[in-house]
């Protein structure tokens, strides 16, 4: 038996900074331990500050997932004043989540997690060229159309937001832009221009083609644009199989709306689905260099560990839910819904589980936001004022393209006493708890292959990236 | 020329926001000009182990660095050691890579408010003691000393702005790449002059209620939003409402005011960013080269001079009064 240790880093494509420190064993990963190196402390910024400068703050903490951040500050403080912002106010800040989660899914998918096809380990696979003439970094041609139709789409949020990222158009009381007739039917065009890159490019197909695969079957067949390249390296590959789950998945919830969320909240734990219940979740402290004991976000704290304490390897705190270890993002999300083909990934939930579900939503997301958009009525109120409290509490769940997401505030003598901020790769890239319970990416490396000579295995590389970690929001 | 770029302690929203570059798309507007990726940390094939040797060799000078970009602040937390962001696999803090790597290359740029002037992290307590690559805030001297130049002759050359437009970082490379971007090129704070000679007041749609001090009293409202809701366009520099972002977009045309994010120390700036501070009811804070006496004077009179229209659009979300039409005299 031979053991040795990797430590890989830097971990590009993904959003932030990662290293991974990896047991080896017999060409097997053996135990992973993932440290986000980087402590900027935007929890302990806030202190002491007026909460709505929390709107302009937060958004800052990630430029991939922005609109996210600045959603959940938005609600966190609507709900510490008890409001709910005006139905098309709501609609149409959850169009604007919206176009952001789909950019990060494209972004994700072209520019991050396919170019590692491109790699010359794979010369001689029988679909190595078309991937490298598509996925090459910083070359290929899908590249450029993912970059191009994504920069087109983000139209959509310099209009209503003004920029993409750091928007302050979402508030509270609702969104800063009353749209027009003509607004709309900009954002039409925007919307049905993007449609058809999905269809004409990524999918092949219509999307509601695409929605209505419901096994992970027919989506392995699928063969049809660069999601059917995709499943012709994953079955040669045996992706599937790659950086396995655990079956235990949370959705907050995506794009609320007076009506409820447009995705439903939930959890579920292999195959059993519940209404989304955070009263037993606590942040543990035990191997994050982060002072005190772990808490429920509502009474939790901030303290960073200065000494970078021996026994800790990460900036990152672990949440848990009743103990457990969740997993978070896309494919949660869809599970949660109940959609059949997530629901059917998620029985391996790997790799091809991970990357399908944020195909899947692709699709999903485009039919979503064309029903946002009709019912927007450019003759109502989209704003509000709020009087916010000067003493109280209030919790701000959406889900970021990447899952799950909450803001806690505690407002006292009308500043900001307490802000928690729980992201989700702060989940899925959590560090071991008390009980020494790795977190879901540290989990799912164990047994992935390393081959001889390797010093970042790829494998590693593409089960990392198959979770799409925002390590900025991680910490943050 | 070839480029590195290094995400230090910032949100990866300037890599973001470049991406949002059109015509061409990014990639082939570097690749236009003979500008390569040497390593982008979002963009490049290379991971782990290549990526740090391909450093090293920088350091040892053998392998040629003509720009260095930096995106995100420098923490020098805590105490001075830089570990609370150890660059990923090295085992040495960014600062550390920073310093070492600044001194090899001909030309350095600051991407964004955070490497620029310490930005949004320096905020509040500023728990990592952020700092910019060559300002500290509005001080000159940062992770590099007050007087570095680089070795082909300039200091680091700060796009500011939280985000930067993706124009204002291409123009900047393709300048460099150009050969024309020289120490005059920059204003008093390093920023190219070819965007922060403007203010954002420039084409702001809003200015028509400016003129007459017809002030919006909510977010959403059409008015000025300097009087109540904090907007410093009359005095930030950049050129957001001339060039537009995202295709049409602005702070100001979304209906939230600027909160001067290509300045020095703007994540602090004394009072809520969406309030204007006020002293005896009278705002605080002027319009750049403005004289105190004559803009109170002017503000006066042409607030009484403020047309029907205008004052009932001020504070409505939408144009309610259209102009008047006036029939031709034929």
């Amino acid at each position: 038996m031979s053991e040795t240790q990797l430590l890989v880093g830097p971990f590009n494509r993904v959003e932030g900074d990662l290293e991974i420190r990896l047991d080896v064993a017999d060409g097997r990963v053996s135990s992973a331990y993932v440290n986000s190196p980087l402590f900027r402390g935007f929890e302990r910024m806030l202190l002491g500050k007026g909460p709505r400068d929390a709107l302009t703050i937060t958004p800052r903490i990630c430029g991939i997932c922005s609109i996210s951040q600045s959603a959940a500050a938005a609600r966190a403080l609507a709900d510490a004043a008890g409001v709910m912002p005006p139905p098309d106010g709501a609609r149409v800040a959850a169009l604007l989540h919206a176009v952001e989660n789909v950019s990060d899914h494209l972004v994700h998918f072209n520019l991050f997690f396919m170019p590692d096809f491109a790699r010359l380990g794979y010369q001689g696979r029988a679909w190595h060229d078309q991937v490298v003439r598509r996925f090459t970094a910083l070359e290929g041609s899908a590249l450029r159309q993912a970059t191009e139709a994504r920069a087109q789409l983000l139209h959509i949020v310099g209009m209503l937001g003004g920029k993409w990222p750091h928007t302050l158009a979402i508030q509270p009381g609702g969104v800063t832009r009353a749209p027009t007739a003509r607004d709309k039917v900009r954002i039409g065009a925007s919307l049905r221009a993007f449609r058809r890159y999905l269809e004409d490019t990524v999918f092949g197909a219509g999307v509601e083609e695409f929605a209505a695969l419901s096994s992970e079957e027919a989506f392995l067949n699928w063969d049809r644009g660069d999601a059917g390249l995709f499943t012709t390296v994953a079955r040669d590959l045996g992706l599937a199989d790659y950086g396995c789950g655990q079956g235990r998945y949370l959705s907050f919830g995506a794009y609320p709306t007076n009506d409820g969320p447009v995705f439903a909240s939930g959890q579920w734990d292999n195959g059993v689905l519940s209404p989304l219940d955070l009263s037993g979740m606590v942040e543990d402290h035990s191997h994050a260099w982060v002072l005190g004991e772990g808490a429920h976000p509502e009474r939790g704290e901030t303290l960073p560990d200065e000494d970078m304490r021996e026994h800790a390897y990460s900036w990152c705190k672990a949440p848990r839910l009743n103990g457990q270890v969740f997993e978070t993002g896309a494919l949660a999300r869809q599970v949660v819904v109940g959609h059949p083909l997530a629901r059917d990934l998620a029985r391996r939930g790997g790799v091809v589980g991970r990357v399908g579900g944020r195909l899947l939503e692709l699709a999903l997301t485009q039919i979503e936001m064309e029903r946002l958009l009709a019912d927007i009525h450019p003759e109502a109120r989209f704003m509000d004022r709020v009087e916010l409290p000067r003493e109280g509490e209030g919790v701000g769940l959406v889900e970021a393209a990447r899952g799950a997401l909450g803001h806690w505030i505690r407002i006292e003598g009308g500043v900001i006493s307490s802000y928690q901020i729980v992201a989700p790769t702060t989940w899925n890239f959590s560090p071991r708890d008390a009980g020494g319970v790795a977190g879901p990416v540290e989990a799912a490396l164990v047994g992935a292959a390393v081959q001889k000579g390797e010093d970042t295995p790829l494998s590693v590389q593409h089960i990392v990236r198959s979770f799409d970690p925002c390590m900025v929001c991680t910490v943050h | 020329m070839n480029i590195l770029w290094l995400q230090s302690a910032g949100c990866g929203g300037c890599t973001m926001s470049l991406l949002c570059a059109e015509d061409p798309n990014v990639m082939d507007l570097l690749d236009g000009a003979g500008l390569s990726f040497l390593w982008h940390p979002s963009l490049s094939e290379m991971t782990g182990a290549p990526v740090r040797r391909m450093l090293e060799a920088i350091e040892a000078g053998e392998q040629e660095l003509d720009i260095l970009c930096i995106e995100g602040s420098i923490v020098r937390g805590p105490n001075g050691t830089g570990r609370y962001h150890i660059l990923a696999g090295t085992g040495r803090s960014m600062l550390d890579w920073v310093r070492s790597l600044s001194v090899k290359a001909k030309y350095v740029v600051a991407v964004g408010t955070c490497a620029t002037y310490g930005g949004v992290p320096s905020a509040g307590e500023n728990p990592s003691d952020a700092i910019g690559v060559q300002y500290d805030g509005a001080h000159r001297g940062g992770a590099l000393p007050a007087e570095f130049l680089s070795t082909g002759g300039m200091p680091v050359i700060n796009v500011a702005g939280c985000p930067t437009h993706p124009d204002w970082v291409t123009d900047t490379l393709l300048l460099l790449a150009a050969g024309e971007m020289t120490p005059e090129a920059l204003d008093g704070y390093g920023r190219p002059r070819f965007y922060a000679d403007h203010l954002v007041h420039h084409a702001c749609p809003k200015n028509e209620f400016y003129e007459y001090k017809a002030s919006a009293t909510n977010l959403s409202e059409m008015g000025c939003m300097m009087e109540h809701l904090g907007c410093v366009g009359t005095q930030a520099v950049g050129d957001c409402n001339i060039r537009t972002w995202n295709g049409e977009g602005s702070c100001t045309r979304a209906g939230y005011p600027c909160i001067n994010c290509t300045a020095p120390e703007f994540e602090e700036p004394g009072h809520g960013f969406t309030e204007t501070p006020k002293f005896a009811g009278i705002p605080v804070g002027l319009p750049s080269d403005m004289p105190k006496a004559w803009f109170m004077t002017l503000a006066s009179l042409s607030k009484a001079a403020t047309p029907h229209r205008i004052g009932v659009n001020a504070t409505a979300d939408r144009i309610s009064v259209p102009p008047t039409l006036r029939k031709p005299k034929s």
